[in-house]
């Protein structure tokens, strides 16, 4: 008898398949939402909205430029640091340390990844920057300051500081899934390798090769953090709208420019051209995440617990 | 063809094991560059924090600008409401949809929602503010707790489906085909022994949820207080506490882990 | 590097099966090293010892490596082989704490002791394993990674190798054509033949064989074989095997180990047709192990 019964079993799955099918939902809410909301600014301002270094609330002039901008030097400057430190961690934890210690000290590398990012940005504001400002960015000013990347004047908080944070702030996603990929290729290859007369580096060397989509994975995963940072970036970057070549001097990135200003926006086309900015930004992030995930999960052979860390 | 002696080889491949040498300790150093920072926070936040970590941290309201001492009572009591109405939300729908896909979940449908978690798990906290600013508080008028609520819900769903699937699918198979042999239908074999196995983990991964999304709330409860210096010392206690409890949950979820994978 | 395009010396007489050899000296394979052999030994284990921490797992093997000839090491399961195989490019040192005794000579060098150049002695004593294990890289590349170890920058220089050393193993027409494609794409037998072509390109004096066939079908095993007695012109080969019969088959001279222990060695012929150990007798006859 083949009607359509109404099981018990039926009716549980399908209330779970539900539950699981509100994740469409609410992706799909944050995509109208942040549509709808800047349907005004994008009606008034086009594509040159996405051009433009204007941001006046006062005659209603604004551009995204400058933000943008702001995230990718800050994200790029982030990546900069965080990768060579990253992969070369997870090198020594994979290949080098002595298994017992390569476990502690990744376990410990990953609980910090669980750290706020508004302690990132507390450090930042009250450690980080006191320091640059005494010692680091004069002595960079004095020596290096013909260079217009560090031309100016020793603010403390800045570009220079939000990537030196952001980057703190990525490296655990880098060691730690690099690390995973390093893992999860078979000790045979570097066998073969010394055994054709390798260095213990070239032989490593091997690995990382056999590693490659993972780490990429990784380095992309970590860029989709680096974009999407709000908390810490804000309270460090100092918040202009002017680009500005040097790394001593004060940036905003999209994130930071709507976290500062979304609550004091008066006028409905101030707040619609914010919201368009997160819009301009979720679009970024949905991409590269989406990208790196895909690496990852097929480098890692389907292993999910390294790109667990959100 | 000129051969290197076996020993102490002399110009073309003692450069490469010089280079071996220095590649690897360039990864000591890497590892030591990276541990540091982090171990600079830890220590900033235990010393800066530590002092002012009292009991009259949690029960007092804040001081006007310029005397000493107080709490921040208000901006906890805050944070627990917000954190409160997002875990409302989310730790059923996360839950269910956990469930769904550690018990159900082999199809094509189920590989879309967990990329479509692990996606969402990617949008930035201000985007999500930013949503939740369109869904809720324009039609309500204003700011309220139910926003923040709202947005923290989305930012804490994606972390409680994956680990929730993680925990369901560590229960043992075992239970399962137990229940089943006794002749369960499915579905009280999921509600009745599987959850259950799997509680413990299911709620310390929740509160992990609950407690980085605590870190997302502070800023938003620090609006309307301009005076610096105070904040200063506050804000390291908060930290403090915050990041006490993050790690004190995620150690407590790993041994958990550990310890049902072993059963 | 010239002599990889060289024409190789000896390749039109092949010198075939193992029991068509004369042995120069018959019976002599009483006393271990030296005496029996019919050309100069080019590895020469004298009382090698080894330990892992506490645990002993060599006691004092003397075993010549005759050059240009096949040797097999046989035995039960654990009796050592492959760590004695591996003694002779120190790849034992992967597995610490490794602790060495005695003395194993190769070009007039003792390669146990400390402040020997690991990486030259593994260029020069080549090896091939277990389990095919080529890199996850084209085919050229995974034959022509040694050479680049060592400098090789040329293309033409490259190309010539690689060609080379692939019909060395017997392997250059079945994949001239598809020299770019990935090497994991290859059957398991192309890819141990690949992974002895990778061990070539370097040209060494020695080549280790561990259980080179035993994760093999008989047909890619009796390419394998075919391929090793072929090679044995020019180089000189160890190979340890659990297939009495495919010692029996290729080898010229032949080690039995039991627990860490040498019991005997000889001319492959002497050790199959009248062993005199009781042990050995024992085990050829499959009384166990």
């Amino acid at each position: 008898m083949k009607a359509a019964r109404i099981t018990a079993d039926g009716l549980y799955r399908a209330a779970l398949g539900g539950a699981a099918a509100l994740v469409f939902v609410v992706v799909a809410l944050i995509v109208f939402e942040a549509a709808r909301g800047s349907g005004l600014s994008i009606r008034t301002f086009g594509l040159g909205f996405l051009t433009s270094t204007a941001w006046d609330p006062v005659s209603e002039k604004f551009g995204a430029l400058p933000y943008i901008y702001g995230t990718v030097v800050s994200s790029a400057l982030a990546l900069l640091l965080a990768v060579p430190l990253g992969i070369g961690s997870a090198v020594y934890l994979a290949e080098i340390a002595p298994r017992r210690v390569g476990a502690i000290v990744s376990f410990v590398i990953e609980l910090l990844a669980a750290i706020p990012s508004i302690v990132y940005g507390v450090w930042g504001f009250f450690v980080l920057a006191p320091w640059l400002r005494t010692a680091i960015e004069p002595w960079l000013i004095a020596h290096v300051g013909f260079v217009p990347l560090f031309r100016g004047y020793p603010f403390g908080i800045g570009m220079l500081n939000a990537a030196i944070v952001l980057s703190i702030m990525v490296v655990p996603t880098i060691v730690s899934i690099s690390r995973e990929v390093l893992l999860s290729t078979p000790r045979s290859l570097r066998e073969a390798a010394l055994a054709l007369g390798a260095t213990p580096a070239e032989a490593i060397g091997v690995a990382l090769d056999a590693a490659r989509p993972g780490i990429l994975g990784a380095v992309i995963l970590a860029l989709g953090r680096a974009l999407g940072e709000t908390m810490a970036v804000t309270m460090v970057i100092g918040n202009t709208n002017r680009i500005s070549a040097s790394l001593l001097d004060p940036a905003a990135t999209m994130a930071s420019i709507i976290a500062n200003e979304f609550t004091e926006a008066t006028t409905p086309l101030y707040i619609s051209s914010l919201i368009e900015i997160a819009l301009v930004l979720f679009a970024i992030t949905i991409v590269v995440n989406g990208a790196a995930r895909v690496l990852v999960y097929w480098a890692t052979g389907g292993r999910r617990s390294a790109a667990a860390l959100a | 063809m000129s051969r290197p002696a076996l020993t102490r080889a002399a110009g073309h491949i003692n450069r490469r094991a010089i280079w071996s040498r220095i590649v690897i300790a360039a990864c000591y150093g890497a590892g030591a560059i990276v541990v540091l920072p982090l171990a600079l926070i830890v220590w900033h936040l235990l010393a800066k924090g530590l002092p002012a970590l009292s009991l009259s941290f949690f029960l007092d309201m804040p001081k006007p600008v310029g005397e000493p001492g107080g709490g921040m009572a208000n901006a906890i009591v805050g944070t627990l409401i917000l954190v409160g109405l997002g875990t409302l939300f989310a730790v059923p729908v996360g839950v269910g949809a956990g469930v769904y896909l550690a018990e159900f979940g082999r199809g094509r449908f189920s590989s879309l929602v967990r990329y479509t978690a692990d996606l969402l798990s990617g949008v930035p906290s201000i985007v999500v503010g930013v949503a939740a600013y369109g869904l809720v508080v324009l039609p309500m008028g204003g700011f309220s707790a139910l926003a923040g609520g709202v947005a923290l819900g989305i930012l804490m769903l994606p972390t409680i489906i994956r680990s929730t699937e993680e925990m369901v699918r560590l229960v043992p198979q075992s239970y399962r085909e137990a229940a089943l042999a006794l002749g369960a239908p499915r579905w009280k074999v999921t509600q009745q022994v599987v959850i259950p196995a799997a509680r413990a983990g299911i709620v310390t991964a929740s509160m992990l949820a609950v407690a980085r999304a605590a870190g997302e709330t502070a800023p938003l409860l620090f609006y309307g207080r301009t005076p610096y210096d105070d904040w200063n010392r506050q804000a390291w206690t908060g930290a403090l506490v915050l990041v006490m409890m993050v790690t004190g949950i995620s150690a407590v979820l790993r041994l958990t882990v550990r310890r049902v994978a072993q059963r | 590097m010239g002599t990889l395009t060289e024409p190789m010396a000896g390749d039109a007489e092949r010198r075939g099966h193992a029991f068509t050899q004369t042995a120069e000296t018959p019976g002599q394979a009483a006393d271990p090293p030296g005496p029996g052999l019919d050309s100069k030994p080019v590895i020469e284990a004298r009382d090698v010892c080894l330990s892992y921490g506490a645990h002993q797992v060599l006691h004092s093997i003397s075993l010549a490596i005759a050059e240009r000839r096949i040797a097999a090491i046989i035995g039960p399961s654990g009796c050592g082989k492959s760590t004695l195989l591996r003694c002779f490019n120190r790849m034992n040192d992967l597995y610490p704490p490794v602790r060495y005794s005695g003395s194993v000579m190769f070009e007039g060098t003792d390669i146990l002791r400390s402040g020997i150049d690991l990486v030259e002695l593994r260029r020069r004593v080549g090896m091939v394993f277990q389990r095919a294990n080529p890199f996850p890289m084209s085919i050229y590349q995974n034959v022509a990674y040694g050479l680049r170890l060592l400098g090789v920058r040329s293309k033409r220089e490259l190309e010539e190798a690689v060609e080379g050393a692939l019909k060395h193993a017997a392997l250059w027409n079945e994949v001239k054509d598809r020299l770019n494609r990935p090497a994991l794409g290859l059957s398991g037998g192309q890819q141990q033949r690949l992974c002895i072509a990778r061990a070539l390109a370097v040209n060494p004096e020695v080549l280790l064989l561990d259980e080179p066939a035993s994760a093999l079908d008989p047909t890619a095993t009796a390419k394998i074989e075919e391929l090793i007695l072929e090679i044995r012109s020019s180089i000189s080969i160890v190979i340890v095997t659990h297939n009495m019969q495919q010692a029996a088959r290729i080898s010229d001279r032949t080690a039995f180990l039991m627990l860490g222990k040498l019991v005997e060695e000889g001319p492959t012929r002497d050790i199959f047709t009248h062993p005199r150990e009781r042990l050995t007798e024992d085990y050829i006859t499959g009384r166990f192990g």
